[in-house]
């Protein structure tokens, strides 16, 4: 079965969406993401969408869900790349995810998580309070 | 009708030296066009008149054999739309054909005014069809011409500007309707993409009126802007918007608005990290320039 592959690095998560998302791949993703954060107990997970061009009010409720499930379990979401049209077809769904983090590249979006949750060497390295700094 | 025409074909040259008097002393535009085009393009109307195929009748305009006329009308009425005149002067072209052909007519039929009555009712209503169909040709022009001008305006007026790395501006001038917000909508956020910017600053100073329209507008760019992991700041809203804005009751408090273009500048400086600081120079004067944290 098709699936999207989920990398880890340090205590985040990568996912790459590189294929259209159809509904079946959407839940698989959110089933196959939600475990794999519980099991190595990742604190940041970055999705990148920047190859995603078609999207309806499904995949945009599907983003929204992963990211407040990722929340519950204690991880940060942030999504990055997304497409001009795609924007503004979420916007038009009246989709506007205002709980999900954006950033403009998969740089950007490491450095939030990094500012966020601490660095990439696992929870050690993490203070407590990186966002005084 | 055929006789009519012949009489035409016959007496072309005459015709058409009265023809060009007549618009010489009425409605001539010697600012617009000169002698020798306008005598052209009347011996080429005179030649397509008399060029008409057989079964083409002078009562139906409509019929094929007038097609190639209609054509060279169309084209004229085009291009005197955008040569600037009006369209009385334009139609007159077409019009003040009938006097020389009525004086045509009396000349043919001597003294039978029964066929002198029906050989003028037939070429009054063909020129008038003429000129009418000139009219709708340069209104039809016109609306081109303003077609254009409001594409050409519609690029014009969207340029999206990078302010420093990773800021961009979106100066707006001028009322906002559904379709040009789309087209800024859609440049701003092909600019971020492009420019990787993490701040986009819309500037409204140049907007006279915000309506509910307009705000939603807004709204859903910078909804849409912040979807794809750029920040907007809203700035050059006026006293006379933001009351506006208020007594409609929308909802700005989740945009970041800024009065004057420098202050957003200025946010969008300090969120990347970077400050703007006063460098004393060595002669005693200083300018401001930017250093990164």
């Amino acid at each position: 079965m098709e699936r999207i592959p989920i990398l880890r690095m340090g205590n985040y998560l990568l996912v790459t969406i590189q294929v259209d998302m159809h509904d079946k791949l959407a839940l698989t993703l959110q089933d196959d993401l939600t475990n794999r954060i519980a099991e190595v107990g990742a604190k940041g997970v970055l999705i990148d969408i920047s190859s995603l061009e078609i999207v309806d009010s499904f995949i945009g409720r599907t983003l929204a869900n992963i990211a407040s499930m990722a929340r519950v379990l204690d991880a940060e979401t942030v999504v990055v790349g997304m497409q001009p049209a795609v924007a503004i077809t979420l916007v038009e769904l009246g989709m506007s995810l205002p709980r999900i983090h954006t950033a403009i590249n998969v740089g950007l979006g490491m450095e939030y998580l990094q500012h966020t949750i601490g660095d990439l060497r696992g929870s050690n390295g993490y203070d407590g309070d990186s966002r005084e700094d | 009708m055929s006789k009519l025409v012949d009489a035409i074909q016959k007496n072309q040259d005459s015709i058409l030296q009265q023809w060009l008097k007549g618009i010489r002393t009425s409605i001539r535009r010697r600012d617009l066009i000169d002698d020798k085009e306008l005598q052209i393009q009347g011996a080429e109307m005179l030649a397509l008149i008399v060029g008409a195929p057989a079964d083409a009748s002078l009562e139906d305009l409509n019929g094929t054999g007038w097609q190639p006329l209609k054509d060279f009308l169309a084209n004229i009425s085009a291009s005197r739309a955008i040569q600037g005149f009006t369209p009385s002067e334009t139609a007159s072209f077409v019009l003040s054909l009938k006097a020389p052909l009525f004086s045509l007519i009396r000349q043919q039929s001597g003294s039978d005014s029964n066929e002198l009555f029906s050989l003028i009712t037939v070429a009054n209503e063909f020129v008038d069809k003429l000129a009418l169909h000139t009219s709708d040709s340069y209104i039809h022009g016109r609306d081109q011409v303003i077609v254009r001008q409001q594409e050409e305006m519609l690029e014009l007026s969207t340029p999206v500007v990078t302010l420093w790395d990773g800021i961009v501006a979106l100066p707006l001038i001028g009322t906002l309707d559904s379709a040009r917000t789309q087209v800024v909508m859609e440049s701003l956020l092909q600019a971020i993409v492009q420019t990787n910017s993490r701040f986009a600053i819309i500037d409204i100073t140049g907007v006279p009126t915000v309506d509910t329209l307009v705000a939603q507008h807004l709204l859903k760019t910078i909804t849409a802007a912040r979807l794809m992991g750029a920040e907007c700041i809203l700035s050059g809203i006026r006293p006379q918007i933001a009351q506006t804005i208020v007594h409609l009751g929308i909802n700005l408090q989740d945009v970041i608005t800024k009065a004057k273009l420098a202050d957003a500048f200025k946010l969008a400086l300090e969120r990347s990290g970077r400050a703007v600081v006063r460098v004393a120079k060595a002669g005693g004067t200083s300018i401001s320039t930017q250093r990164e944290i």
